[in-house]
């Protein structure tokens, strides 16, 4: 007999969903150090230069300055991806990621448990920065090694409560991480405005599409590289996976899914935040974005983002009123 | 490999009769490890190792700050009970569950046991583990201990005894499943001509058992969830296995709350309600308003809950009065006094240290008995007599004269060996064997069990935060190869 399906525990929504994300931040970490490797070797610029606003983009400046110094490769790569005391290093996020898959074993297939451990004890047993040769490939591994974890998820996990709740962390982490990926570039662009239509030009802009595996896609639907063309298609494309619209648009089915409430309304904050966002990303052209500066536009959407998944936390968490004993303390992972 | 030089070492082997002369139900296996190839036992050994850790099948070491995590150590040669001692070794264990049911419900009862001169009161309310609590309480069916890991080992004399009974939160069984999956990935070709009766239907009957006990007001199908103190737990492995092979939640105390005699749980949708709770957290930690009230990994008011039949609670508490050792050495005498008749499976002959004359024998014997505490589990708190220093066997008669009612004392037993593999030969190791046991509407007992391993050559001591491993364990079919009792 087919009875109502038991609703997750808050807990285990909490941690299904951060170990997604963690594992989308790592697999985004992998991306943008791949994206800088790949420009190195195109246009080489001073090593402040080239490697600095990755770490003020996806890290901590200060942090890092005072324990690692000036920004050189080396030294920014291990810090992003092997640094056990940065949080966010991509050692640090599968780490997070395990122990978050780690408590909810009896949740996710046995499948999805064996890929995140093995990309754990993979990182772990890397003691030391890749031979230069190396490196490029050590990068496409953990990409591909998520990519598994994906398509393992997709096609042994129920596309239950959980999984809806997986798919929401990955995709906001996802949205979040492509609208950085493009503040990188208008980083390094800060103190070369000069390159602006040069062929030097075409080249960054084509290491961000590559970045986010979009170079092919964006070719097929704009052909040639013009920046407008790239904005519009990394943040409102309706159809490519890593576009900040398609994800939020998936995200959006996701939630729709776990509450139950019918498109176009909302029952709770997150829903509220995340339909707002949806239609305005649904009804912004890009020239408005553009015109209104394209940093202060990615900024705003990472706030919002932000804003939804503080809605998430208190919507899903079920609080019990103080009186009763064994009062619930919301439990963090981030 | 060869065999031929395989040593018994005088003790009793599983496998071999005498050196070189096989065991009928061992003869198969023995013949197909024979054939194999130079160096082909150790290949399968590692890969093995290898899934154990790709698999992250682990433990968590207390007090072990370098790494917390590490697989359960393994070895690939299998233990065989032949059919006829399995039924053997069956009908015992239900008849020992059956009649430790019926000592808990009486001890929370009338105490008859103690009226009628079997047990003296003051072993009872001196059991560290009697639950004052639990007297009157009445757990559905009458059931109090739903799932029990017996230990049972063979001496030298070739018979084989109970040595605990393990009555509160046995573990280890998921290392019998995994054990027998890990079997089948690395060294399908041993299963060839044997019929080893599979064992993958335990978490279907664990299931049942716990659906089985819901309380009468369960409207369809009770919701049943699994109760770990979490993540840091040593078998923390096994909870979250076991409860991915149920399909229930695996959920901590602070996932619960109860509210008027109801266990509910937080879900994204809202408290829901829970019938029966698989706790592997121990009595002392269920419920801070009823057992420690420092205790965090419990319920509050959970014990109240269960106590008006709202939930049902598997393991009972209060269970852990018939673990102590003390108590162990009344079985024989329980079995005799509810179901009349002698026990099936003896019990390993225990000097009680609070009886004087037992105490003096005790104290002019330190050397060849093992002494331990009796309430002490995980192989603390023992004293193995032969192999122990004057200093240690000092401080032990200190112990025992200060406090003789917390200290038993038996021989020591020459357990039985089976080949283990070590570097590049056999060599006999010692073992124990702890099959499971289900109480629900039936009582039920899975063939096989977990077979522990002493890998440390000599060692006694199988606990697997003491040098053991493990080992999967065949019971074969009547009829099936070399069995021919």
């Amino acid at each position: 007999m087919r009875g109502e399906p038991m609703p997750l525990l808050s807990r285990v929504a909490d941690s299904v969903y951060w170990m997604a994300r963690y594992i989308e931040r790592a697999e985004n970490v992998a991306r943008f150090i791949g994206v800088n490797l790949n420009l190195q070797i195109d246009l080489p610029l001073a090593p402040a230069q080239q490697w600095q606003p990755l770490v003020d983009t996806s890290g901590d400046a200060a942090l890092f300055k005072e324990r690692f110094g000036d920004a050189t490769q080396a030294r920014v790569i291990e810090y992003l991806a092997y640094d056990p005391e940065n949080p966010n290093s991509i050692a640090s996020c599968l780490r997070t990621a395990r122990e978050n898959a780690r408590s909810v074993r009896e949740t996710i297939s046995s499948e999805m448990w064996a890929q995140v451990n093995a990309m754990y004890l993979q990182i772990q047993s890397q003691r030391s920065l890749p031979e230069p040769e190396r490196m490029l490939d050590a990068f496409r591994e953990i990409r591909m090694g998520c990519h598994h974890f994906a398509g393992v998820t997709d096609a042994t996990m129920t596309h239950n409560e959980a999984w809806h709740f997986m798919r929401l962390g990955l995709m906001l982490e996802r949205a979040d991480k492509t609208s950085r990926i493009l503040d990188v570039k208008y980083f390094m662009l800060l103190p070369s405005t000069k390159d602006i239509g040069t062929p030097y030009d075409d080249i960054h802009w084509s290491a961000v599409l590559k970045s986010v595996s979009g170079f092919e896609m964006y070719r097929k639907q704009f052909g040639r590289i013009k920046p407008a063309d790239v904005v519009d298609f990394l943040v409102m494309d309706n159809e490519f996976p890593r576009a900040v619209r398609f994800c939020i648009k998936s995200a959006s089915e996701s939630l729709q899914a776990i509450t139950g409430t019918p498109g176009g309304a909302f029952r709770c904050r997150s829903e509220q935040l995340m339909g707002q966002l949806r239609a305005e990303l649904d009804f912004t052209s890009v020239d408005t974005v553009i015109r209104g500066g394209l940093h202060e536009y990615l900024d705003s959407l990472q706030l919002k983002m932000n804003g939804i998944d503080t809605g998430l936390r208190e919507d899903f968490a079920v609080r019990v009123p103080v009186s009763t004993p064994g009062s619930f303390d919301a439990h963090r992972n981030a | 490999m060869r065999l031929d030089s395989y040593d018994t070492g005088g003790f009793y082997d599983e496998m071999f009769e005498a050196p070189g002369r096989p065991r009928p139900e061992a003869h198969f296996l023995l013949e197909t490890i024979g054939g194999l190839g130079e160096g082909q036992l150790q290949r399968c050994q590692q890969a093995a190792e290898r899934i154990l850790v790709q698999l992250g099948i682990t433990f968590n070491v207390y007090g072990d700050s370098a790494g917390t995590e590490r697989p359960f150590p393994f070895d690939l040669v299998p233990r065989i009970v032949n059919a006829h001692e399995w039924d053997w070794i069956e009908r015992g264990l239900k008849q020992r569950i059956r009649v430790l049911n019926q000592f808990i419900n009486d001890i929370y009862h009338d105490q008859r046991i103690i009226k009628d001169g079997v047990i003296p009161e003051e072993v009872v309310r001196s059991a560290t583990f009697y639950r004052p609590q639990c007297v009157g309480l009445n757990p559905p069916k009458g059931v109090w201990c739903h799932i029990t890991g017996t230990d049972l080992v063979r001496h030298s004399d070739g018979q084989i005894y109970v040595l605990e009974d393990n009555l509160r939160v046995p573990s280890g069984v998921s290392y019998m499943l995994e054990n027998r999956d890990l079997m089948k990935r690395t060294f399908p070709q041993v299963f060839e001509g044997l019929r080893v009766r599979p064992v993958n239907e335990y978490p279907s009957l664990l299931l049942e058992t716990l659906q089985d006990i819901a309380p009468a007001d369960t409207p369809g199908k009770p919701v049943v969830v699994l109760l770990t103190p979490g993540m840091y737990n040593s078998a923390y492995f096994e909870h979250s296995y076991l409860a991915q092979m149920m399909g229930i939640p695996l959920v901590e105390g602070r996932d619960l709350v109860v509210e008027d005699d109801t266990v509910l749980m937080r879900t994204t949708k809202g408290l829901r309600r829970v019938h029966v709770i698989y706790r592997r957290i121990d009595d002392d930690f269920l419920d801070p308003a009823a057992f420690r009230p420092d205790s965090l990994l419990g319920v509050p008011h959970l014990v109240s809950a269960y106590r008006a039949g709202r939930v049902a609670l598997a393991n009972a508490p209060g269970n852990g009065v018939a673990d102590d050792k003390v108590m162990y050495a009344y079985v024989p005498d329980m079995i005799r006094y509810y179901e009349g008749g002698d026990a099936i499976i003896p019990n390993v002959p225990t000097f009680l240290c609070w009886r004087d004359t037992d105490r003096q024998h005790v104290l002019q014997n330190l050397d060849t008995l093992v002494v331990k505490a009796a309430n002490e589990a995980g192989g603390y708190g023992m004293l193995v007599g032969p192999q122990s220093t004057a200093a240690e066997r000092t401080a032990f008669a200190e112990k025992i004269t200060a406090n003789p009612r917390n200290y038993i004392a038996q021989p020591t037993l020459g357990l039985s060996r089976v080949p283990t593999l070590v570097g590049e030969s056999l060599e006999g190791r010692h073992v124990d064997l702890r099959p499971y046991i289900l109480y629900g509407d039936d009582i039920r007992v899975v063939p096989g069990g977990l077979t522990r391993v002493a890998l440390r050559k000599g060692s006694l001591v199988v606990n697997s935060s003491q040098g053991g491993g493990s080992k999967d364990t065949w019971v074969l079919s009547p009829g099936a190869g070399g069995d021919q009792q």
